[in-house]
């Protein structure tokens, strides 16, 4: 199929840059010591702060840095790419291509988050596993659940970067709305904090949010926070922003289509 | 003769072609019928202030290209072409005006039509950047569901022609231009287009690497019957490949017709630049030249593009201590400018 061979050669794309994975590795693990520590001082003083005990917030900073590159917490993640494809007037090639536009990149999108998921995200979360208490659960149901919410959690992360670059056919320059949709990613994810740690309406409406569908939710499914339907309903929730946001991108990709100009010659 | 207005367009001024490449042909298999597209920029005039602008990149085009034609499509930059390739492939909506390419209009059936069409854009790539060529291909092969039998022919030959056999293992980032391209059109050809679009598929290349490109181009045409439409800034392009060459400036035609009319409408002038021994004054007496410049030992001679280099060359060689020489072709641009002084003249 067109699509399995577009996210498994981005997936081989990545792999080609091992420096920078292993560069990535590196810094991931040093974050993941840094937010361990800041977290042992903090459940010290406050222990079961939003409900996680100490060990389990641990496994939760390590499961942050552990999805950060695959699920695009910080970063565009591929994304910059589209955008520059669209600002520069390369999205003419993609265009032309009897493909689909959104299809298309979320393959390649899923290809690249599966190696970072392996790449970058088994080392560091290995390292802290062992430098640090963990709760990470022991039944293979629970692993299975967890790598089903990651994958939502990508393409959740997919969805709304794709929108955002999006607005390049309008603005020339999409810096500034990266800017703003990195930063709110990062505080809404529960990369800053776990979003259960926030009280009242304003927890209840950022755990509300596609955002905690990169982290937050993976991480509990992870933790074992949900019971059997509980998991079930934390996926629904995944799933339904993925297709909500997945919906709003095909249509402001059709309106950008059909209206807007390919730039450059 | 006045270039084509809006009210005798789709005349421009053409010549009947021997071959019937011109207009005779009732249903082309490319079919332009006053086609324009306009463009709204919005321009700072003032602190805060911003006028809407109206760009009328292609300002009602007609022309029909017969299936199998190989055509070139010239105009100095800006001119509108690859905005007309760019609506021919269904990638920008044209504003007003018909457009069909095998019957099928491009904007509203973009997806059923890529299948039957290739697209060379010269300064963009469709090759996966970080992967090796060969991936790119076989992309392309999933991508077009082009059958296994027909690849394996397409891209042997292609690989023979284009000398892309080292490398299809390479890293599509570590070829150099002219390998690129060459993988480009390539990628382009592997699904037996019926119609193939180049945009500018020989910028930046050097001599080899573009006789190789203009040798497969003719190849393919004259093999396989591909419509080629191709739009290029080297009139060297056109004189190898095209009988039938389409002028367009300001976003209309202003000349349809073979390459030898366009000398002439253009009064296009070859240079003939000669290194003599010593300084001498200008040149005189060569029959079809005039001197045009002198730089020390240096002159140029300027002659009719239609007319033979040779006469010109041994005439001044008997008279005169050479002791090297070079020609210059005429670019686009100069051919141009010269039909609209022409134009303009009683």
């Amino acid at each position: 199929m067109l699509y399995a061979a577009v996210a498994a050669g981005s997936f081989r794309r990545y792999a080609t840059y091992r420096i920078a994975t292993a560069s990535g590795v590196f810094t991931n693990t040093v974050f993941g010591f840094i937010i361990a520590y800041t977290y042992t001082a903090l459940w010290t003083a406050r222990p079961h702060l939003g409900g996680y005990d100490l060990p389990q917030a641990l496994t939760y900073a390590w499961t942050g840095q552990a999805l950060l590159a695959a699920t695009g917490l910080l970063t565009g993640g591929g994304m910059d790419e589209l955008q520059e494809r669209i600002r520069n007037g390369d999205i003419a090639v993609d265009l032309h291509r009897p493909a689909d536009l959104q299809l298309w990149w979320l393959a390649a999108d899923l290809g690249r988050a599966a190696f970072q998921l392996i790449g970058r995200g088994l080392l560091p979360m290995a390292v802290g596993t062992l430098a640090f208490p963990s709760a990470l659960p022991a039944s293979a149901v629970t692993w299975l659940l967890f790598l089903v919410s990651v994958a939502l959690g990508v393409v959740v992360g997919f969805a709304l970067r794709y929108l955002v670059a999006l607005t390049s056919f309008w603005l020339l320059d999409g810096a500034g709305v990266s800017l703003v949709a990195m930063l709110l990613c990062m505080f809404c994810s529960g990369m800053v904090l776990p979003l259960n740690v926030f009280p009242g309406a304003f927890g209840e409406v950022v755990r509300l949010l596609p955002w905690s569908s990169m982290l937050q939710v993976p991480a509990d499914v992870l933790l074992g926070v949900h019971d059997g339907t509980g998991a079930a309903l934390a996926l629904a929730f995944q799933a339904g922003w993925a297709a909500v946001l997945l919906a709003a991108g095909r249509l402001l990709q059709s309106v950008a289509t059909r209206k807007v100009v390919v730039q450059g010659g | 003769m006045r270039v084509g207005t809006r009210d005798t367009a789709p005349g421009a001024r053409r010549q009947e072609e021997p071959d019937g490449t011109g207009r005779r042909e009732e249903h082309g298999f490319i079919e332009l019928d006053g086609v324009e597209k306009v463009f709204h920029v919005r321009r700072k005039a003032g602190r805060l202030r911003r006028v809407r602008e109206e760009v009328r990149a292609v300002d009602g085009i007609s022309f029909s290209v017969p299936r199998g034609a190989m055509v070139g499509y010239i105009g100095p930059n800006g001119a509108g072409k690859s905005t007309t390739v760019k609506m021919l492939t269904g990638i920008l909506v044209p504003s007003g005006g018909r457009l069909r390419v095998a019957g099928i209009d491009p904007a509203r059936e973009r997806t059923r039509l890529a299948r039957r069409v290739g697209v060379v854009f010269g300064q963009r790539t469709t090759l996966w950047w970080d992967l090796p060529l060969k991936d790119s291909y076989e992309l392309v092969r999933r991508m077009y569901r082009v059958p296994e039998a027909a690849y394996r022919r397409n891209l042997e030959r292609c690989v023979e022609l284009l000398d892309l056999g080292p490398l299809l293992p390479v890293p599509v980032r570590q070829l150099s231009l002219g390998q690129r391209m060459r993988g480009d059109i390539a990628a382009a050809l592997l699904h037996d287009p019926e119609v193939l679009y180049l945009d500018e598929p020989t910028i930046g290349l050097d001599v080899i690497s573009k006789a190789k490109v203009r040798g497969f181009l003719r190849e393919v045409n004259a093999e396989r019957g591909t419509t080629v439409l191709l739009t290029t800034h080297d009139l060297t392009d056109i004189e190898q490949l095209c009988r039938r060459v389409m002028v367009i400036d300001h976003g209309r035609l202003v000349y349809d017709g073979g390459l030898d009319g366009l000398h002439a409408v253009g009064r296009s002038e070859r240079t003939l630049v000669v290194d003599l021994e010593r300084e001498l004054p200008p040149i005189e007496g060569v029959p079809g030249a005039r001197t045009v410049k002198v730089e020390g030992p240096r002159q140029w001679l300027a002659f009719p593009a239609a007319q033979s280099a040779a006469p010109v060359v041994s005439a001044v060689a008997e008279r005169y201590p050479l002791v090297d020489l070079s020609v210059r072709e005429p670019d686009i641009e100069d051919v141009i400018s010269r039909m609209y002084a022409g134009s303009t003249a009683p």
